[in-house]
Parts: structure tokens; sequence; C-alpha cells
């Protein structure tokens, strides 16, 4: 039901009873490499072309995540996708092989947390008793889409943030064992002028700040309520930005831990990432693989995630505009009182 | 549906303007030095003319050829050193470091067209590998072949180029 303005609050407790996560060579090499269900060795996973590859994982996060909710493809009754390539067609083609009713969404790197607001949302309603959510993203997909061909030598300023190629899935059921999804946040548009794609922290950072206060201002809830509150990809610039407009705005975020699922994904020191990760995937390969293992193993009782998603597109910003950004914020429970 | 709202508005808004908050934003972007960039462009940069000319020499001196005649065929295998490094996928990781040290040179070129080709082959050989080739080497013959219109004028003008 709605509380406050722009959330909503979970009172029948759907629970999150199976989730999984694939990914590309590069987030095998990070440190949460052992939270992964798979890990594939090489970018183009034997697939004939970027898109395809991008597609395989999101089909084999699905299918572990089924698997791992030890439930039946059969009983899931819908899934909830989106992801970054035009006319989302990672995920139309995975729904394709899924073949259960499905409703595509488009919340850029936002969309991790998007999938699971709506999910929670049609659980909680009583519409479905197990719903699919997932999001994918390939970083030779996106350069190829949004920047330039993978091969081509442009030096990257250290502003830019690295996709990550992956996919991470969550089945939300009526009932179960799992962490609890307790709530989210749906976010507005802002776009405070920054028109640089090479620097999406800063233009996504206004949109994180907004939608954490919504969400305190809708739910009562203070930062101390939760052991740890992470952005999706705000990454090495956008994250210190977002921490700072917060305590300006004397929301007291000294009281837990915030983190930047971006800065988590790599070794920001040793991998060659530029300011840290972004991407659908970002988001959702640590929320769904590293996060909840936490929650469920008692080390985190409750968390905020917040996606954050710059939604342009490379026909917005040549023509000079600049990046509308959103901010999607979900709490997940340990579900234990 | 009822609404229950509790200690609605707790936290301020966000007070700061557009153009602040991208002064602000501003402050918070990494220093990139421009020193180091440059002596890096220098160095590979450098380092590829000089490779160049050392295949010229080649022809010059192993092939009889003279300077001129070696010029096109040096031009070729400095693409074709480029395009190989782009097949292997060094090429961009060298730029990461170079700037435009490995951009400007005629192997730079090569790795736009040739980086192109390989990233499009997926959607065909007439509409992807043929319709992308240009999609960034494109702007760089428009306009240079603009650029070489408007010498040629002022050539004419001051009566200085040409025969």
């Amino acid at each position: 039901m709605l509380r406050g303005k722009q959330s909503w609050w979970f009172e029948k407790r759907p629970v999150i009873i199976g989730e999984a996560t694939v990914v590309g060579p590069d987030e095998g090499n990070g440190p949460l490499a052992a939270d992964f269900d798979l890990v594939h060795p090489e970018l183009d996973m034997q697939q004939k072309s970027w898109e395809k590859a991008e597609r395989l994982l999101l089909e084999q996060a699905s299918e572990f995540a089924i698997q791992n909710a030890r439930i039946d493809r059969g009983q899931v009754q819908y899934y909830v996708g989106g992801d970054l390539m035009n006319q989302i067609i990672s995920n139309s083609f995975a729904a394709r092989s899924l073949g259960v009713p499905y409703i595509g969404v488009f919340g850029a790197c936002s969309t991790s947390m998007e999938t699971l607001a709506l999910a929670s949302l049609i659980v909680n309603s009583g519409s479905g008793s197990h719903v699919l959510a997932g999001t994918c993203s390939h970083n030779c997909t996106a350069e190829k889409q949004f920047r330039y061909p993978t091969e081509y030598g442009s030096q990257k300023p250290p502003t830019a943030q690295y996709t990550v190629t992956g996919a991470g899935a969550a089945v939300v059921a009526a009932e179960g064992e799992g962490p609890v999804v307790e709530c989210a946040t749906i976010g507005k548009i802002v776009d405070l002028g920054i028109k640089d794609p090479f620097n999406m922290g800063a233009a996504m950072a206004p949109a994180a700040v907004d939608t954490i206060q919504a969400h305190f201002n809708d739910t009562g809830r203070s930062p101390g309520d939760y052991d740890l509150i992470v952005t999706g990809d705000l990454a090495g610039v956008g994250h210190p930005i977002a921490k700072d407009l917060l305590l300006q705005n004397n929301v007291p975020m000294n009281d837990t831990v915030f983190g930047d699922c971006g800065l988590m994904v790599y070794d920001v020191e040793k991998q060659k990432v530029q300011a840290g990760g972004s991407g659908c995937a970002c988001s959702a390969v640590v929320t769904y693989g590293h996060l909840l293992k936490r929650v469920k193993k008692g080390e985190l009782n409750r968390i905020l995630v917040v996606a954050t998603g710059a939604l342009l597109s490379p026909l917005s910003y040549q023509q000079g505009e600049s990046i509308p950004c959103i901010a999607h914020a979900v709490a997940i429970s340990a579900g234990k009182e | 549906m009822a609404t229950k709202s509790k200690g609605a508005q707790r936290f301020k808004k966000m007070s700061m303007s557009p153009k602040e908050y991208q002064s602000f934003a501003k402050t918070k972007e990494p220093p990139r030095s421009i020193f180091a960039n440059c002596v890096k462009a220098f160095v590979v940069g450098g380092a590829i003319c000089v490779l160049g000319q050392a295949i010229q020499e080649l022809f010059v001196h192993l092939m009889g050829m003279s300077n001129e005649q070696a010029s096109n065929p040096t031009v070729a295998v400095l693409i074709l050193l480029s395009v190989i490094l782009t097949s292997l996928g060094v090429y961009d990781k060298l730029a990461q470091w170079a700037g435009a040290g490995s951009a400007v040179p005629v192997t730079g070129f090569a790795n736009s067209m040739c980086s192109a080709a390989l990233e499009h082959r997926s959607e065909g050989l007439v509409l992807g590998v043929g319709g992308n080739m240009f999609k960034l080497a494109g702007a760089v013959i428009v306009y240079g072949t603009v650029a070489a219109f408007f010498v040629g004028i002022v050539h004419l003008i001051l009566g200085t180029g040409g025969q």
C-alpha cells in the first residue's frame, strides 16, 4: 500500500526465495568473485555477437534463480525485466526462451530495483505468488550502443565507469524462506544539467539523494535503521558527491554504512575500470550475489539498495541534452523479527 | 487506499541550483594531468613515427625504392600493424595510456575503421561492415576534405601553393 508520497509498503512481506547471478571475466577477477553462481571466462561466451552473449547471461541467471528457488519454471507467473539495449532486446529474447508472461521495463541501471519493486508489488497485491525479476548488462553491448566500438582506441577520462558484464535474477514469492522485501521507494527524474556521458556518477548522485530522502520521509525511517545503504553505480565520483549532499541536507548518513555497488564489484585500485562499475547488472549482481548472502548469513539485518539510472540515449546527448537520472530504493531485511 | 505518512518532510530538499551543482560536481572530478598526458602522447606518437621512418628506410635500402616510392608501402605496413593490434585487442589498451599519441598517426585512423568493422560484423557484410566502417573515420574524411578545400583557397589567394 502507498505510504507517504512515493513509497510502497509491502505488508504481506513478499520473500526472495531464490536468486542467482552470472558474470563475465572482469567481475570474476573482482573481490566478489566467490559470490556469483557462474563466472564466464570469456567476454563473448562463445556467442556470435555481444548481444547474444548478454542474452545468454540473463537466460542463465533466470534459470539458476528458478532452480535456487526450488520451483518449476511453470510456477513462475510473471517475469519483470529490463536492460540497457535499444528496445530492451536482451530481456525480450530471454523472455522468449523463458516462456512466461512478461512485463518489460526500462530504467537503465536502476532496472534491478525497479523490477524487484514491481515484482514485490505484484506479489503483495495477490496478483501472483511467484514473480521473477531480472536484469542484465554487457560491457561490450553498452560500449557499442552508447560509446565507441569496443576495440576503438579512445582514452577514457577518470570519471568514466566500466559497464558490468553480468545478469541477476530473483524469484519473489508470497511465502517461503528467504530475505523479505519490506518496502520500496519509486524515484522521480532528477536532472541538474550534467551533460557529460563520461561522468554519469555525478549526473546520478542528486537522483539517489532525492530518493533516499523521500524514502526516509515516507517511511519515517532513518539511516540508522539500516545496517547498510548502497547506491547502484555512482562509483568513485558520484558516491562521495551523494554522501556530501545528504550530509548537507542533515541526513545522518554516518549512522549507517553507506556504500556503492560500483565500488564493490571491482577492485577499483587494481582493475582498469576508471571510477568503478556501472550498468544494470552492477547493482543486480552485487545485491543478489553478495548482499543477500550476507543478509542470509545474519551479517546484515536490514539493507536499502538504491539503484541509480542515467536515462540518456546516444541521440539525446549528441543533441546536447542533459542526462535525466532516476533512483529506485528497495528495503530488504533478514525477515526475522 | 489509506495513506499513512509518518514524519513527512523531515529532510530538506536539495537547495542547489543546477548551475551551483554543476560547479560543485566539477570540483569533485579527479584531476587529469595534461602534462603527463602530453608526455605520453609525445612518446607514443613519436615512437610510431620512428617506426614508420624505420620501415621507410628498409624499403629504400633493401628494395631500392626512392623516398617517394617508399611512402605508400610504409603507410600500408603501419595500417596493417594497427589492424593486427586492433584485432588482437591490444590497440585500445595502448590508447587508454597513450591518448592522442596513438589516435593522431595513421594507425589511429586504421584502428577507427577496423574496430568499427569488427564491431558491426554481426550485422552482416553490407549493412554491418560496409555501413559502419566509416562511422568514426567518416568525420575525419569529411572535415579533412573541407579543411583541404579552404587551405587550397588560401593558397590560391596568396598565390603560394600548387604549380
